[in-house]
């Protein structure tokens, strides 16, 4: 039988993150009541013209620059026509033929442009269905019309639903880290619709594609994307025609209904924004752009990688959580040079993450990434940079390391402080812990037996009983280097 | 004292200031004319002189030069809690959120806004017949339409209604009526007069010119109009002339001026009367100076093709948003859905000529269609540009007729819309070049006026008008026999049967901004 796979290419809408709306003095506000945030303008009122939004394009510009794609020289605008009720001119004013962004590339996934335009309105369909068809009414919200958006339109170049949601959460990742948009998929300030067809598997050419729309969540996407391949793969062998046509992926019930066939697509009559003549893009904005972009998750994660040694691992989930790789880099940095990079990063990424995150599912079901943002945890750079050098030191030991970090995540403090009020410190020195090791191996003259014979298995016995004597201060490693010590091994 | 009403803008402006006159009494004079009108000229008037200032001062000062000036405003000028329809059923009531910049200009100068006037629907017409409130009838001859779109401003000046008007001008809506009345029309440079306010019809040639008994009313309210660019207009250039600002023009002679004459746009169409007067009208300009040349424009003779698919594509697009979701009249629709809602409130709304050029617009625009029309008429546009900035090299003005002939009988053309829109032959090429254009009365033909046009180069207003300022004083055209009690024929009841009855009484089921 033959073999299918998927062929990819993802659509984005990003809400930029203006102050205003992209042709209208208009606050952006998420969440206020309806239609407060809207003006003559934005109700395409008559006789009223629009006015671009410099800040959108700096910001339109920083994703391409982000992504090492060619930006645009000249701004240009296009209406693209269709009569609804979310679009108060009948027209959006979008990009054509000369999008802000052409090319670029971000990981795995190549970029065919990025341009910008402006959002519809809200609508709000009652009934079941909450969608138009079978609603008895529906109002709008003019408040999102006009928001300003960046749409990202990737290259065919994804083979499966797992890539999508993974390279997605890239995207959404860098753009956050470039500040560019909220990225939030609930609220909508980040929607993306997927253009998917399948081949036979070695061919290299392009089969019939069906575009997939607004799906609202990284679960959303996956599942949508291996029905509609699913469903298509079913179709082909049941020796149909995949047609051309947009769809709607119904989570709770798993299945696709198709929206509108080609046949019944808008000509969307594409022509230059008489009210917008092509203007140059100013230097000063092109400037302030390239300056505004940072150094972002996958150069960041290179960069742990070669530079500190990580493991691949560690260094991208630091990099690609902003607030952890700050965070990271701030221990370092009151840690000093002899640090251990690798260990500091385990302790963060690991140990410090688990607890807050815990902490978290105490407070609340947010799902803010924010609220597990070590630097707004108790514990600071200083102290956790002081812990890990207490442990790298064996002054006490990890198990000893990990009661500190309870305590300065509940409390705070300084780790030394709390390893002395706590009595943590290790049972470190020979002096100290000959006496304890001899005394264990007196009490079991049937493993010293063993031991004598090679066998070092039963040594657990020695190091189990050391600990319970020290409390579990005394470091492993010591107790058996002692061992052999005295037992001449 | 004098008759108030005879005074020029610049006239009254100044009998104001010295305090010969009362602002109160100078409205009051005109309201009362403009109430009694049987041109069909106005679709609302403000009830006192303080209804047409918004919330401003029009109290005599040296930034307030047209203080006290009442200015009657073409319809599709937003205007601040005003009646603003573009003359269009779909808009019949509508009370705009927000005032036109052109207009707030003219408001901050001190002008008052006396009335709104009638015009074709949404601008799309060359006779004012295509006017939810009626045709407008031309004082000369009341059997005869006043030319359009901004009739109604040209008739109200043309009959005495107002000192001044305010119109648009796509493809020669300011000059055509003027000329077809009798007085002056400017269409100033695109980008120099803010279009913000102003309901679009095509957003790329549209522009606001005032129309006046005189040239130098016409410098006085353009250089109000004009001015900084408008921020709330991405299209406004603001004015970028030679001098600061316009000054009024005092020119008497024409010498050293060079006047082309492109053959291509005398060609047939031209009435003899018309030819006639624009020949007497060259022989004058050469008797105070002006060198007369023939100057070539290849590309003209396309305009007119150009223009028909630019300017209904701009628009067919531009009507999008009269879909009755948000404001202006929506149809009732019973249980119907959304497509019936904006099927039914467009058919409803829109009047023939305006759903015609919607349907050639959407056309031009189709998919498959785009490269043949509305790419190839964007081409010619660029070469009729070329051809006028080569002409300017050696010409400071170029001369043609305004129209092609004088003003027709209402009606005559109605049911031929091709004989309708070659009416704007001789003012489209200016319109699709951008550039400054003014058409002044040079005489009489059967009893008619004849429209004399100069035009220049972008940003050359001030050349316009001084030369226009030297030809009017040699014309001596009297515009007076429009003004007169008894002038012309009976008006036609049957014409404007819905037009003065609907003045101050907008329809009640109009619904206001949202």
């Amino acid at each position: 039988m033959t073999e299918y796979e998927p062929v990819i290419g993802l659509e984005i809408h990003v809400q930029l993150a203006t102050k205003t709306k992209m042709f209208c003095g208009c606050e952006l506000v998420f969440g206020d009541p309806p239609n407060t945030h809207t003006c003559q303008v934005c109700l395409g009122m008559p006789g009223t013209l629009p006015v671009v939004n410099a800040e959108a394009i700096r910001l339109g510009l920083m994703i391409g620059a982000a992504f090492g794609g060619k930006l645009a020289e000249r701004l240009v605008f296009h209406r693209k026509s269709y009569f609804y009720p979310d679009l108060p001119k009948g027209y959006q004013i979008s990009q054509f033929d000369e999008p802000l962004v052409d090319g670029g590339r971000l990981g795995d996934v190549g970029l065919e442009r990025v341009h910008v335009e402006e959002d519809a309105a809200k609508l709000t369909h009652a009934g079941a269905s909450g969608r138009i068809g079978g609603s008895t009414s529906s109002v709008v919200d003019y408040n999102r019309g006009g928001t300003p958006l960046a749409e990202i339109v990737t290259l065919p170049e994804i083979r499966s639903a797992e890539q999508a949601s993974s390279w997605l959460r890239l995207l959404r990742e860098t753009l956050r880290q470039l500040g560019v948009s909220d990225v939030n998929m609930e609220e909508g300030s980040l929607r993306c619709d997927a253009n998917i067809s399948i081949r036979p598997v070695g061919d290299t050419g392009l089969g019939t594609k069906t575009e997939l729309k607004n799906m609202n969540s990284f679960r959303f996407i996956e599942q949508g994307i291996n029905a509609e391949v699913a469903r298509q793969i079913s179709l082909v062998r049941a020796g149909e025609r995949v047609q051309q046509e947009t769809l709607h992926f119904d989570p709770r019930t798993g299945s696709i209904t198709s929206l509108r066939s080609k046949e019944g697509s808008h000509d969307y009559r594409y022509f230059p924004e008489p009210d917008m003549p092509p203007v140059a893009v100013p230097k000063e904005l092109l400037e302030s752009a390239l300056a505004s972009v940072p150094e972002l998750p996958l150069e960041r994660a290179e960069r742990f990688r070669t530079e500190l040694g990580l493991h691949e691992e560690s260094a991208r989930l630091l990099a690609f959580r902003r607030a952890l790789g700050d965070y990271f880099e701030a221990t370092l940095a009151a840690a000093g040079d002899d640090a251990d990079k690798q260990q500091v990063a385990n302790w963060i990424g690991n140990d410090l993450v688990r607890r807050l995150e815990a902490l978290r599912r105490d407070d609340d079901a947010s799902d803010d990434e924010s609220s597990t943002d070590p630097a707004a945890s108790k514990v600071t750079p200083q102290a956790l940079a002081e812990l890990v050098a207490l442990v790298g030191a064996k002054t006490i030991n990890r198990k000893a390391g990990e009661q500190v970090l309870d305590v300065l995540v509940a409390e705070g403090g300084s780790p030394a402080a709390i390893v002395e009020d706590k009595g943590l410190a290790a049972v470190g020195g020979a002096d100290e812990l000959r006496p304890v090791v001899q005394a264990a191996l007196d009490a079991n003259p049937d493993v010293v037996e063993k031991l004598r014979t090679g066998n070092m298995k039963p040594i657990g016995a020695i190091v189990g009983a050391v600990m319970k004597e020290t409390k579990g201060r005394a470091d492993g490693g010591e107790v058996t280097r002692l061992t052999r010590e005295i037992l001449g091994l | 004292m004098t008759d108030p009403t005879s005074l020029s803008v610049v006239e009254a402006a100044s009998a104001l200031r010295r305090g010969d006159l009362s602002q109160d009494e100078l409205f009051g004079a005109y309201r009362e004319r403009a109430a009694a009108d049987d041109t069909n000229s106005f679709t609302w008037l403000a009830d006192d002189l303080q209804a047409g200032l918004g919330d401003r001062d029009a109290a005599p000062g040296t930034d307030r030069p047209l203080a006290g000036v009442p200015l009657a405003v073409k319809d599709l000028f937003c205007v601040t809690g005003v009646p603003t329809a573009s003359a269009s059923n779909l808009l019949r009531g509508y009370l705009p959120p927000y005032t036109a910049t052109a207009i707030a200009r003219l408001q901050d100068a001190g002008a008052t806004v006396l009335g709104k006037t009638n015009q074709d629907e949404f601008a799309m017409g060359s006779s004012n017949e295509n006017s939810a409130f009626g045709p407008v009838l031309n004082p000369w001859d009341r059997t005869k339409v006043p030319g359009g779109s901004s009739g109604g401003s040209a008739a109200a000046v043309a009959a005495g209604l107002a000192p001044a008007a305010i119109g648009t001008d796509t493809g020669g809506s300011v000059r055509q009526p003027a000329a077809l009345c009798g007085v002056v029309g400017l269409k100033p440079t695109y980008g120099s007069v803010s279009r913000y306010g102003m309901i679009a019809f095509a957003s790329s040639l549209d522009q606001a010119g005032p129309i006046t008994r005189n040239v130098e009313d016409a410098a006085a309210l353009f250089r109000a109009m004009t001015g900084p660019a408008d921020p709330n207009d991405m299209t406004s250039i603001g004015w970028t002339g030679n001098s600061p600002e316009i000054d009024l023009p005092t020119a008497e002679r024409l010498d050293g001026v060079r006047i082309g004459v492109p053959t291509e746009l005398l060609g047939e169409g031209i009435e003899p009367g018309v030819r006639a007067s624009f020949d007497a009208a060259l022989a004058t300009a050469e008797s105070l100076g002006a060198t007369i040349v023939e100057v070539a424009l290849p590309h003209a003779r396309h305009a007119l093709s150009a223009y028909y698919l630019l300017a209904p594509a701009e628009a067919s697009s531009n009507l999008a948003r009269f879909d009755g979701v948000r404001y202006g009249n929506r149809a009732d629709i019973g249980q119907g859905g959304l497509v019936e809602l904006y099927t039914k409130t467009r058919h409803d709304g829109f009047g023939p000529e305006v759903k015609r050029r919607i349907m050639l617009g959407t056309y031009a625009l189709s998919s498959g269609f785009y490269d043949a029309y509305y790419r190839r008429a964007q081409q010619v546009r660029t070469k009729i540009v070329e051809d006028f900035a080569a002409v300017h090299q050696e010409v400071d003005l170029i001369a043609t007729p305004t129209s092609p002939t004088v003003a027709w009988g209402l009606g005559e053309r109605t049911d031929d819309p091709i004989a309708m829109y070659q009416a704007d032959v001789t003012t489209l090429p200016q319109s699709l070049a951008g550039v400054p254009a003014i058409s002044i009365p040079c005489g009489l033909s059967d009893g008619l006026p004849v429209g004399l046009q100069l035009s220049g180069a972008a940003f050359s207003e001030q050349a316009i008008l001084d030369a226009a300022h030297a030809l009017e004083l040699a014309f001596a055209f009297d515009g007076s026999p429009a003004r007169g009690a008894d002038s012309g024929s009976v008006r036609d009841g049957s014409a404007t049967a819905s037009g003065v009855a609907e003045l101050g009484a907008p329809d009640p089921t109009g619904k206001d901004a949202a």
